[in-house]
């Protein structure tokens, strides 16, 4: 762990409040102005790699879309190509296509026909009713466990956490989600197989295209009491494998701070455990706990196409992996930028949770 | 009249082999309002015998022993009890203020949190004196010190926040490991100097831990040599120094380096003291000692009054000389 030592003269305060504050721009309005500028550049970058694998990889678009007696027809595969520039360079389709981006147009899914960005305005709230949820459930019992696992260092409760952490880790996910659905759904009937609604209730008027939210807006409880229910399984799932990967971060974590000084001291002042846990502990704990976190969340937004398909979530994953197949390069790179943009996003809100948690890494 | 009364204190720690004896049967005063000097070299067991004294072992140890502190038996306390006394009993001062501190809570949150469950503050008056102590301890501007973190201070300032956390709860003993050990030697007098006057002001008793015998001299009234895990001499810091009784506290003097005569001033002890569980059976000093006999090789020599109010264990009990 690093310290930013201020060793000026003994007797001196050096607090950053003390100093006349020059007159610059806001630093934290500096450093987002920086991030913004950095995940453009990242942005263009996935454009033009997405564009280039796509290209190089065996498959056609067109035999991919159109049927067996389409593809027959060359004036009909002359269209298509025609219709979706594929018969142009690939350097003019690509510059035709930043072109449309930088007027927020991502074009149009040759798959669905809708616009890209429709589409993901559609699976992507059905993905974040998913991943809020799970990453809210998974810090409090993951953070939670792990902690236990650390103050009970090698003993039998730490031991039944590790063996656990391990299970969780290495089961595979879409076996779980069908052990779930097989206990929940067949044989105890608690909760329905999967998609979002059940068929007599119809989406409630879409606000955040998150069901429980939107229901809960409009005052349909009994929607919102549905909508809940089908989440059940796949949060379950989802949750048990996120905490399974928090679980060891945060015990090492954990580990590595009961062995502070800082710690003996609070215990040395006759603080109550609870006090020093909660206050002590916890707190220094969590920062590295923050990087996992924030990258299994922005994993779990990205869309998980194994439980969504079992569960018949149409959520992002579903939507990347049909895209995929079926060669839908502008529906592949939608998805794509707004993984990039996700990942930028979490990033961004990591270093500045820490910041916030830690105060020697605060912006200066 | 004894404030904390040590005897026959042993302890030792679980080890690969079973149980190691780090501690073999400490005895030790402290009076109300004195300031007592515990010498030794690193690994004598200084540090361990005040984390006994605070119920600060490592989970296994095996403690034996007594230490009554204002009338009541320690060893054996549940948690409840030992929270009670840590901090409004004994305080602790640890070696290296940077780790000692939180580096995520201010200072007042550390100064206050204790505060307010051992003397029932509430915030306002626990701020209030948060602010009192940090002005105690010379903290300059501490209305503003208060609401700053640690890393924001020097790090002599930092070991007179600690000093202030440690006296927030008002405790009647402060155990003191090195203190002054993790900072620059210029401010290291600074730092003995407000303990001294913390003593002077609020009739605190104070354990004062050091490697270094020099410290002792300047600052406290009786002191004890610890070597190997048991007191080899005690008696007033004075006499200690000048007219030592027992070879290793005068070999210890002979290692300091003092006076400004150069050469052939600094004498280095031949060796090292012995690893725990590694002892010989007889005075763990004899290996190094250069006044060994062979009845020192039979058994461990018991502390035996050599003086008014001074002991020693040795039983050859040579002439020393030391350079002064």
């Amino acid at each position: 762990m690093t310290t930013v030592r201020n060793d000026a003269e003994p007797g001196a305060v050096t607090t950053t409040a003390s100093r006349p504050r020059p007159r610059r721009h806001h630093p934290l309005l500096a450093f987002l102005v920086k991030r913004v500028a950095i995940t453009a550049g990242l942005l263009l970058g996935v454009t033009i790699v997405t564009f280039g694998l796509v290209s190089v990889v065996p498959g056609d678009p067109v035999t991919a879309n159109l049927s067996d007696q389409a593809l027959n027809d060359p004036e009909a595969v002359a269209a298509f190509r025609a219709k979706w520039g594929l018969d142009q360079p690939l350097y003019v389709q690509y510059l035709h296509y930043l072109g449309n981006l930088v007027q927020g147009d991502l074009g149009l899914s040759q798959q669905t026909g809708r616009a890209v960005l429709d589409d993901l305005l559609r699976y992507v709230p059905a993905t974040m009713e998913l991943a809020i949820p799970t990453m809210v459930l998974a810090l409090l019992v993951g953070t939670g466990i792990g902690m236990l696992a650390a103050v009970r260092n090698g003993r039998i409760t730490d031991q039944i956490v590790r063996v656990g952490a391990l299970l969780g880790l290495s089961t595979p996910p879409f076996w779980l989600s069908l052990v779930v659905l097989y206990v929940f759904f067949y044989q105890l009937g608690l909760t329905p197989s999967g998609g979002r609604l059940s068929t007599q209730f119809s989406p409630p008027p879409t606000v955040t295209g998150m069901y429980t939210v939107d229901a809960a807006l409009a005052g349909q409880w009994d929607v919102a009491w549905d909508a809940a229910q089908h989440l059940t399984l796949p949060v379950l799932v989802l949750t048990s494998l996120t905490v399974a990967i928090l679980v060891r971060f945060v015990r090492s974590s954990m580990l590595e701070v009961l062995q502070q000084d800082y710690i003996r001291a609070a215990y040395a002042k006759g603080l109550p455990t609870r006090t020093v846990l909660r206050r002590h502990l916890l707190r220094a704990g969590l920062v590295p706990v923050i990087t996992v976190s924030g990258l299994a969340f922005a994993s779990l937004l990205s869309g998980t196409v194994l439980v969504e398909n079992i569960f018949g979530w149409p959520g992002l994953g579903q939507y990347a992996y049909r895209s995929a197949t079926a060669l839908d390069l502008p529906a592949i790179l939608g998805v794509s930028l707004f993984v990039a943009l996700v990942y930028t996003l979490v990033n961004l809100t990591v270093d500045l949770l820490y910041g916030l948690i830690d105060p020697r890494i605060r912006l200066q | 009249m004894a404030l904390l009364d040590v005897e026959n204190l042993a302890v030792a720690l679980p080890g690969p082999r079973g149980p190691l004896p780090i501690l073999h049967g400490v005895s030790l005063r402290v009076d109300e309002g004195e300031l007592v000097g515990i010498a030794g070299e690193s690994g004598c067991g200084k540090s361990l015998t005040a984390q006994s004294l605070l119920g600060l072992l490592p989970p296994g140890a095996k403690v034996t022993g007594s230490a009554r502190f204002a009338g009541t038996e320690l060893l054996g306390l549940d948690a409840r009890g030992w929270q009670r006394v840590r901090g409004a009993g004994i305080a602790m001062v640890f070696q290296d203020p940077t780790a000692a501190l939180h580096p995520m809570l201010t200072v007042g949150r550390q100064l206050t949190e204790h505060m307010r469950v051992h003397l029932r503050m509430d915030r306002r008056a626990a701020n209030r004196r948060a602010v009192e102590l940090l002005d105690q301890v010379r903290i300059p501007d501490p209305e503003r010190a208060v609401r700053a973190y640690p890393h924001q201070f020097s790090g002599g300032m930092r070991q007179r926040v600690a000093i202030a956390i440690a006296l927030a709860a008002r405790p009647r003993l402060l155990i003191a490991d090195e203190p002054t050990t993790a900072l620059d030697v210029t401010v290291q007098a600074g730092i003995l100097a407000l303990l001294d006057r913390l003593r002077a002001e609020t009739g605190l008793a104070v354990a004062f831990i050091t490697h270094d015998l020099g410290v002792l001299s300047s600052l406290t009234t009786r002191g004890y040599v610890f070597y190997a895990g048991r007191v080899v001499e005690t008696g007033p810091t004075g006499a200690l120094l000048t007219a030592p009784r027992h070879p290793y506290t005068a070999a210890l003097l002979g290692a300091r380096p003092h006076g400004t005569q150069a050469v052939g001033t600094l004498r280095p002890i031949p060796g090292g003291p012995p690893a725990p569980g590694e002892a010989p059976p007889g005075c763990p000093f004899q290996p190094r000692c250069g006044y060994a006999e062979p009845s020192c090789g039979t058994a461990p020599p018991p502390l035996e009054p050599v003086g008014p109010d001074r002991s020693a264990a040795c039983v050859v009990r040579p002439h020393l000389e030391v350079l002064v």
